[in-house]
């Protein structure tokens, strides 16, 4: 009964047969161990999975790994340059100390970058209201908004 | 102190352990796997309380995978042990509390909805998750008790038969005839009658546990979520599981947030531990959110009523405190302790407050055991104090920091009516530090302007005190603490002069890896880049008391500090032996031992490599090597303390309210890194504002059903619901720990709570509003307009 599924994640060609049930997040952590993308809850509400789809953020508990069919998927690993230097946001996030236990912090770098891409030089308010969708129960949020100014090119 | 190094005390290096974090490369527990791993899938109760007359397995072991099934029979044949609790406390009478037994999987009666009644082990996860919806549980519901207010009322039902009217104590503390005197002449009298809200600390990784069994080490490893892996180790297998001590080791590995819930010994890791000898395969547990809601030990959950007895110039003659503490169905590892010791010794604030009593009635209900959270007993004592005193100063009319100042503590070290010694302070600096910031002289502009919107704009005060690194441990003991309140710490230096640092503390988000190492490479004036920490493992680490109670720098490292003592103390009898000098004359500065008085010197580096390659070494008289542990026992508490500030806007037709100014000042002696230590107040603020305007656990009274079981239920704050805060610290070095530093991880929950209460309170005192419980949801202080205008 399973499916044969092929798409692209960080930039590799992927090819898998999975149960249909299999979500993307169980797909990614336990079929190619990109244990990065964290899954925090059950519900859909806390952010910890967030993951780009075709350059979107998604949360990747809330699809089912056969809907990736065919699509671009880049993670938490992929998001660094290939020689390992980190992606501004990531490198924002250290210099702002935007991360504590680190738990969250995947799912909420996946969607400040893709926060940034839809709007470049976002007011506090936006950020706060971008990031609605990830929980951080270390930092209180205002280093993550620090970072998402400081990376977005000064505050 | 000042950073004599790059990177040393007092610097603001970016952590070490973020490069792993952000690149997807942390190593949380569920992110292990091992070769040939089952896992395990608990049966809950559905049922806040519940005799099992009968678990049918049959269908359930025959599904497809399932590589065995455990109920509380198994266990008790197995003679496995119940869960220890960690603190005895002894009543009014002199009894020793109730302690009911703690069975790890239910023994006869489900006792709250998700208590354990059955594990499914199976070759996957979801193998096992379809198994245990096999299992039939005949089931006969009993009445359930949920409310603490009410519970210990004749009548009600009983969770155990060894607690009569759900009482595991009543407690009693300071001096009752004095405060009852101090009373009887007082010139005002403020009551104050409140919930304390029951939080669920929800650490964003969940609980999760990897246990194997090596037949041919006749060992277990087990790696978990947990804050104290040694704790963990030395409860399951001395106290429930009966195995060597040695044969078990415990690895906590990156983990994802605590907040206190990873502190304690649960069922789930131990069951699996025991399991993973029966089965011979490696057993894999992770918690989804939904079993988290109803297993992780809450927090909080008071009824309290409370008293000031204040002179006509609002000095505060006494306090009487009465306090009902759920302790959820179970008593958990340290819920005994939390609204005791951790509570009511705090009730003196900043404050010369004379005579103080509080008497707490520990209650057993039909809810998930309750322990510590993010302050635990002291954001409950600072709620009481700190309404109290905002709530007499509006009775009084008297201004909020004039009522605070008239009866601050001075004079150091003082010694509290509540048992405590306060060994500095200086809370003036805060307060006027704080306000300050908050600019408070400008308050009436801003309230006029938010008038103007159609906004009530108030401003609250908490000026709160917490004591960190609980210890020391004779007198705990005495308390009835049944464990050591020490650390251990041990510094190795390798032959080319880089060291590994071994800390009992433990790293779950405050950064030990970078402020460990700066305080190290100051001490050895060498790299910070050449030090590491290592922590949460007892393969690797002497012995360890763990992280809670902001106890890790000021306790965890004071024990490093006095290992590196003992680096420093060899170092210069082996520089002695290298410069030809006499022991005495040695001394060492900025990574150098020199001869005194002379430019005869040796590096660092060249003393650890003659401690390994010791061809020119005093061998007659001192071994190779250069390796030292120290184990540290605090003489007293340290007592951060601050003055917080709040802003709020309230919009009256919603009752939506908006934290819009928020100033926290804060004196946690000297600080190492500066950077990390406003990212822990940034978090504590976060929680306490949630506490104050968010988040509740509910329960249906009725039915003992949590209704507030997952994150659509319960309201966590994001990053729209709180605003950036304005940080600053006030320094008075703790005078009894060689670093002067008195731990911060907890003080932004602890002050904030009662600060945004009483500026709502103030945003709406001229519409009438006296009170308004927490959380003050947009409901319920539009709820409190309507009442007030009625």
């Amino acid at each position: 009964m399973n499916v044969k599924l092929s798409l692209k994640v960080n930039g590799k060609a992927v090819e898998a047969d999975v149960d249909p049930r299999t979500l993307l997040v169980q797909f990614l952590r336990d079929h190619l161990h990109l244990t990065g993308t964290h899954v925090g809850c059950d519900t859909g509400q806390c952010g910890a999975c967030t993951i780009h789809l075709n350059g979107r953020a998604v949360k990747s508990c809330n699809l089912l790994a056969v809907q990736a069919q065919g699509a671009e998927v880049t993670t938490i690993e992929g998001l660094a340059a290939p020689n390992g230097d980190m992606h501004p946001m990531q490198a924002a996030f250290k210099e702002c100390h935007g991360l504590q236990c680190g738990f969250c912090t995947p799912g909420m770098v996946m969607s400040a970058t893709a926060l940034l891409k839809d709007n470049p030089k976002p007011t506090e308010e936006q950020i706060r209201a971008g990031l609605d969708g990830n929980f951080c129960r270390c930092t209180g949020y205002h280093n993550i908004v620090k970072a998402v100014q400081t990376c977005a090119g000064g505050r | 102190m000042g950073a004599n190094i790059p990177n040393g005390i007092g610097a603001s290096p970016r952590r070490k352990e973020d490069q792993r974090f952000l690149t997807g490369a942390g190593n949380y527990t569920d992110d292990i796997n091992i070769q040939g791993q089952t896992y395990a899938c608990f049966l809950r109760s559905p049922h806040a309380h519940a005799r099992i007359r009968k678990i049918d397995t049959q269908a359930a072991a025959a599904a497809p995978g399932v590589v065995a099934i455990f109920t509380g029979a198994d266990l008790a044949e197995a003679k496995v042990g119940g869960l220890p609790c960690g603190w005895l406390i002894t009543d009014v009478n002199g009894q020793p509390m109730k302690e009911p037994p703690h069975p790890l999987l239910a023994q006869g009666k489900a006792n709250h909805v998700g208590d354990q009644v059955a594990v499914v082990i199976a070759e996957t996860y979801l193998q096992a998750k379809d198994a245990v919806e096999l299992i039939e549980v005949d089931y006969d519901v009993l009445d359930a008790v949920a409310d603490v207010a009410t519970a210990t009322q004749p009548g009600k039902p009983q969770v155990h038969d060894i607690a009569p009217n759900n009482t595991c104590y009543v407690w009693g503390h300071g001096d009752k005839a004095a405060v009852d005197k101090a009373f009887a002449g007082a010139a005002h009298v403020t009551t104050l009658e409140f919930r304390n809200n029951r939080l669920i600390p929800n650490a964003i990784e969940p609980r999760a546990a990897v246990a194997q069994y090596s037949r041919s080490e006749d060992a277990y490893t087990l790696h978990v979520s947990n804050q104290n892996p040694h704790v963990e180790r030395l409860l399951m297998t001395a106290f429930v599981l009966g195995l060597p001590e040695h044969k078990v080791r415990v690895i906590a590995p990156d983990v994802g947030g605590g907040f206190g819930s990873k502190i304690f010994l649960y069922a789930e890791e131990t069951v699996i531990t025991w399991a993973a000898k029966r089965v011979n395969r490696p057993i894999k547990w992770t918690c989804e959110r939904s079993e988290s809601f109803m297993s992780d030990a809450h927090g909080r959950d008071h009824a309290t009523k409370a008293e000031l007895a204040l002179d006509k110039d609002g000095k505060f003659l006494a306090m009487r405190v009465n306090t009902k503490a759920n302790l959820g169905a179970y008593l958990s590892t340290f819920a005994s302790s939390v609204p005791t010791i951790l509570y009511a010794t705090l009730l003196a604030g900043q404050y010369t407050t004379p005579a103080i009593y509080a008497e707490v009635t520990g209650v057993f209900t039909n809810t998930v055991p309750v322990d510590a959270y993010r302050g635990a007993g002291r954001p409950e004592a600072t709620f009481v104090v700190e309404r109290l005193v905002s709530k007499a100063a509006l009775e009084m009319g008297i201004d909020q920091a004039e009522i605070r100042r008239r009866n601050f503590i001075k004079a150091f070290p003082y010694a509290t009516p509540v048992g405590l010694t306060y060994d500095t302070g200086n809370y003036e600096a805060t307060l006027a530090a704080a306000t300050k910031i908050a600019d408070v002289a400008g308050f009436p502009a801003r309230r006029e302007e938010a008038k103007k919107r159609g906004k009530l704009r108030g401003i609250g005060y908490s000026c709160y005190i917490e004591a960190c690194g609980l210890a020391p441990s004779n007198i705990a003991g005495a308390l009835g603490a049944r464990a050591g309140l020490f650390e251990a710490g041990e510094v190795r230096v390798h032959p080319t002069g880089s060291v590994t640092v071994f800390t009992g503390s433990h790293s779950h988000g405050q950064g030990h890896e970078t402020t460990f190492a700066q305080v190290v490479a100051e001490r050895l004036g060498i790299p910070f880049e050449s030090v590491d920490v290592v922590h949460g493992d007892t393969g690797r680490i002497p012995f360890g008391m763990g992280t809670y109670g902001s106890r890790s720098l000021s306790v965890g490292g004071t024990a490093i500090m006095k290992a590196i003592d003992k680096v420093v103390a060899k170092g210069k009898k082996i520089a002695a032996h290298l410069l030809e000098a006499a022991d005495s004359d040695i001394v060492f500065e900025n990574g150098n031992f020199k001869v005194a008085g002379t430019d005869k010197q040796v590096a660092f580096g060249q003393v650890a490599f003659a401690a390994y390659v010791p061809h020119n070494y005093p061998l007659d008289k001192l071994e190779p090597g250069l390796n030292e542990t120290a184990f540290y026992d605090p003489t007293n508490f340290t007592y951060p303390a601050g003055s917080h500030i709040c802003e709020v806007e309230v919009d009256p037709e919603t009752g939506v309210t908006k934290v819009v100014n928020y100033v926290a000042s804060d004196d946690f002696g000297n600080i190492i890194n500066p950077m990390i230590v406003e990212g822990q107040v940034h978090g504590g603020l976060a929680q306490g504002i949630g506490q104050a305007l968010l988040e509740q656990a509910v329960y249906d009274y009725e039915t003992g059903q949590l209704l507030s079981g997952s994150f659509t239920d319960y309201a966590m704050p994001r990053a729209d619901d709180v605003p950036s805060f304005k940080v600053d610290t006030q320094v008075t070095p703790c005078t009894h720990n060689p670093l002067g530093v008195k731990g911060c991880g907890e003080a932004g929950a602890i002050g904030s709570p009662p600060a945004v209460i009483s500026a709502i309170i103030d945003a709406l005192k001229d519409l009438g509003v006296k009170e308004v419980p927490m959380p003050a949801t947009p409901y319920r202080v539009w709820q409190a307009i309507q009442s007030a205008r009625a």
